[in-house]
């Protein structure tokens, strides 16, 4: 390795491979940067904004921003994290996530990142939109109430399972929207599997089995057993 | 059952006395007394204040999030909530019989269930007024004063609901609102080491239980004469059987018996309830009024719960809660038995069945099976009724090709008590508040006769859409100017001019 491409993360060297992004090199190397929309798999969105850190004493977002040789880069620093949990309460209002009944409830990104940001309300105004529930499919439901507009989806529908079912469109708050690539805009009229990548990449409940529901007892879930901060490693689903 | 005072003629003309919010029941609720000159009561209504949404919102929703969403209905006794959507989507998804593994475990928790929430409602809430007197002073009447006065007493009741608690945390998952359930049998049985942990009290669960038995049947011995006499009414009744007529609060078929004790049906399929059940609407209440379609409104009114399951079965299956019931039915000629107090014996008579089928299922290898899950023909529609803390509860599902939940309808315990409820206070009002100065401690006589039947108002109140009400404009001098009626079809009449 060459000993120039190390950076400081929270005080902690960290060696990188020139191209990698600041949270690639943490991530490989086994540290914690909250984040939604990245996904090690592919390329980043830059979207979300919750993996936002501080680089030499400016904000950037740690997914799309390469790891240099010498920078000094802040992470978990209450500073970061208060700003963090103010984005994360903006997600919880905007959509309507209501954990108690959400099959997801115990392997959701956005849950677990509210747990270790410790988010305990959801402080704003809720705006309780009007989204639809798409059950059209035999085997797949899609309840848009719990998107985030992370894109996941809709990258990998289009690099891994070459199918664009998901495209995003719209402007504005509740403009904004995943879209269903087929004339009825119905998930049925695709080509949509329950085996696509994207059917399994969603971090939050939106895509999800058909008729599977609670079928893993509460405690047994993904982040029942460990915080999200301690399964850097295991994350891809 | 009593209407006469459902409706003064002249209300502008009288007093009115709120008891708001009744206390130490489940929910919010209220009672108003509308009084003349001399104190006489002309009219006793119980309302319930507050509203639930559940039959609506749950529509568009996918099925198998329904058992875990609709037990939000309540954090006192989810758990029925839970299982009653669970059978509900069981008879959707065509499936007749639960594998022996799912069917003990789903008995195991709505024992534990019934253990904690009788041990609740007879410990916390209604033993003040039992133990200290119904007009006793009110700095003491409460959990509080028992626990200082009757420190055993209290600590006997906080360990039965919390044992209660931890078999439904085992079973489900969770203390409250767990997940254990599944349309089609349960995601879990119970480890080796958890049923140990519950065998280990369970003994002790069963003799306290006993005692709580006791308990009651002295006050009614202490107090003959005013337990039998108060809020006293005949009344028809309705609860599950099981297919040998015994108690079963799990499953079987409905059996009613009007106000004489005659037989109106037996072992009947609660798949098809509304053909023997009716739900009528009032414009003073959110909460419906349930009644036999045989007998019409006002006569087919009828009381479910403790005191209905235990005079109607025809045997507990569990030995010392049947030895209970059979001296509960013999105490004094059968007085006690059609008492309204005589819910609270009725109540801890089923506590100790609970405990007793409790430790009957600890010790039943099933509960601790892997086999979880049983499968069917899906069918259109379900429908799923258990004997929940309070009494008969039902719920009922239509689910589209899609999955998507289309329809639902839910009678829970209290709403089948409502008439019941308006009768014994009606009775307490005539009773002991007609013609004389009215005090804190006979109005508590008020919430005492409520408090017998142990209602969830929260659970409640689902007149949603068929909602009528009635509005009046009233002047400055409270001379009623106008008034118009919003009927349950939705149509809005005027009602004759009060100028």
């Amino acid at each position: 390795m060459n000993e120039t491409n190390t950076f400081l993360l929270d005080g902690e060297e960290i060696p990188f491979t020139p191209g990698q992004s600041i949270i690639q090199a943490a991530t490989e190397h086994g540290i914690y940067i909250p984040h939604l929309c990245w996904h090690p798999e592919f390329k980043a969105h830059g979207s979300c904004k919750i993996c936002t850190v501080k680089v030499n004493g400016r904000f950037g977002s740690s997914c799309t921003m390469a790891a240099q040789a010498g920078m000094n880069v802040e992470n978990r620093t209450s500073e970061l994290d208060d700003k963090r949990r103010t984005l994360l309460q903006m997600y919880f209002v905007e959509g309507n996530h209501f954990c108690p009944s959400c099959e997801k409830s115990g392997n959701c990104s956005l849950q677990a990142t509210a747990y270790e940001l410790k988010m305990v309300s959801p402080h704003f105004d809720m705006f309780y939109p009007d989204r639809a529930v798409d059950a059209s499919h035999p085997d797949i439901l899609l309840d848009f109430n719990r998107c985030i507009m992370c894109s996941l989806c809709v990258t990998a529908s289009r690099e891994v399972d070459g199918k664009n079912v998901f495209s995003m469109g719209g402007r504005g708050l509740l403009g904004r929207r995943i879209h269903i690539s087929s004339e009825s805009g119905k998930l049925a009229d695709t080509d949509f599997a329950l085996t696509d990548r994207a059917a399994s990449i969603c971090p939050v409940g939106v895509i999800l089995p058909k008729r599977k529901g609670f079928a893993v007892p509460i405690g047994e879930r993904k982040y029942d057993k460990l915080p999200i901060n301690l399964q850097v490693s295991e994350e891809t689903p | 059952m009593t209407f006469a005072l459902e409706t003064a003629k002249s209300p502008e003309t009288l007093r009115r006395v709120a008891i708001d919010p009744v206390s130490r029941v489940e929910g919010h609720g209220k009672v108003t007394i509308l009084l003349d000159d001399n104190n006489k009561v002309h009219q006793v209504r119980l309302h319930i204040v507050e509203f639930r949404g559940f039959e609506k919102f749950i529509q568009g929703r996918p099925y198998w999030e329904v058992p875990v969403m609709v037990q939000r209905l309540c954090g006192i006794c989810p758990v029925s909530h839970h299982l009653a959507a669970s059978k509900a989507l069981d008879m959707m998804l065509g499936i007749k019989q639960l594998t022996p593994t799912a069917d003990k475990i789903r008995r195991l928790m709505h024992a534990g269930q019934m253990l904690q929430s009788h041990a609740l409602h007879f410990f916390h809430l209604a033993s003040p007024d039992l133990l200290f007197g119904f007009g006793s002073d009110m700095a003491k009447r409460n959990i509080v004063g028992v626990v200082a006065a009757h420190p055993e007493v209290a600590k006997k009741g906080v360990l039965l609901r919390k044992y209660g608690q931890e078999v439904i945390r085992m079973t489900a998952g969770k203390r409250v609102h767990g997940t254990g359930s599944v349309p089609g049998g349960v995601n879990k049985s119970l480890s080796a080491e958890e049923r140990a942990e519950l065998q280990k009290d369970i003994y002790q669960m069963v003799a306290w239980s006993r005692d709580a038995v006791a308990i009651i049947r002295g006050l009614f011995e202490q107090n003959l004469t005013q337990y039998n006499a108060f809020g006293r009414f005949r009344s028809a009744g309705m609860c599950l059987v099981g297919a040998d007529g015994a108690m079963d609060l799990y499953h079987g078929g409905l059996r009613a018996r009007d106000i004489d004790g005659k037989t109106l049906f037996d072992h009947f399929d609660y798949s098809r309830y509304w053909d023997v059940i009716g739900e009528d609407v009032k414009p003073w209440s959110y909460m419906k009024f349930p009644f036999f379609k045989s007998l019409g409104t006002e006569d087919g009114s009828y009381r479910v719960g403790p005191l209905s399951r235990v005079t109607m079965c025809d045997h507990i299956p569990t030995p010392l809660a049947d030895k209970e019931r059979e001296a509960f039915l013999a105490f004094d000629g059968g007085s006690a038995a059609g008492a309204t107090l005589g819910y609270h014996w009725a109540r801890m008579i089923e506590m100790l069945h609970s405990a007793e089928t409790i430790k009957d299922l600890l010790h039943d290898d099933d509960i601790v099976g892997h086999d979880l899950m049983a499968t069917g023909q899906r069918q259109e529609r379900g429908v799923g009724v258990i004997e929940a803390p309070r009494g008969t509860l039902i719920h009922h599902y239509r689910v589209d090709e899609n999955d998507q939940v289309i329809r639902a309808n839910l009678i829970v315990s209290t709403t089948h008590n409502n008439q019941a409820m308006n009768t014994a206070v009606r009775e307490v009002a005539m009773q002991y508040l007609d013609g004389v100065e009215i005090t804190e401690g006979l109005l508590n006589h008020i919430e005492i006769a409520i408090r017998a039947f142990d209602p969830c108002l929260s659970c409640a109140t689902h007149a949603l859409g068929q909602m009528p009400l009635e509005i009046a404009i009233v002047g400055a001098d409270g001379t009623v100017i106008d008034e118009a009626m919003r009927d349950h079809r939705g149509l809005i009449r005027e009602l004759p001019d009060h100028a």
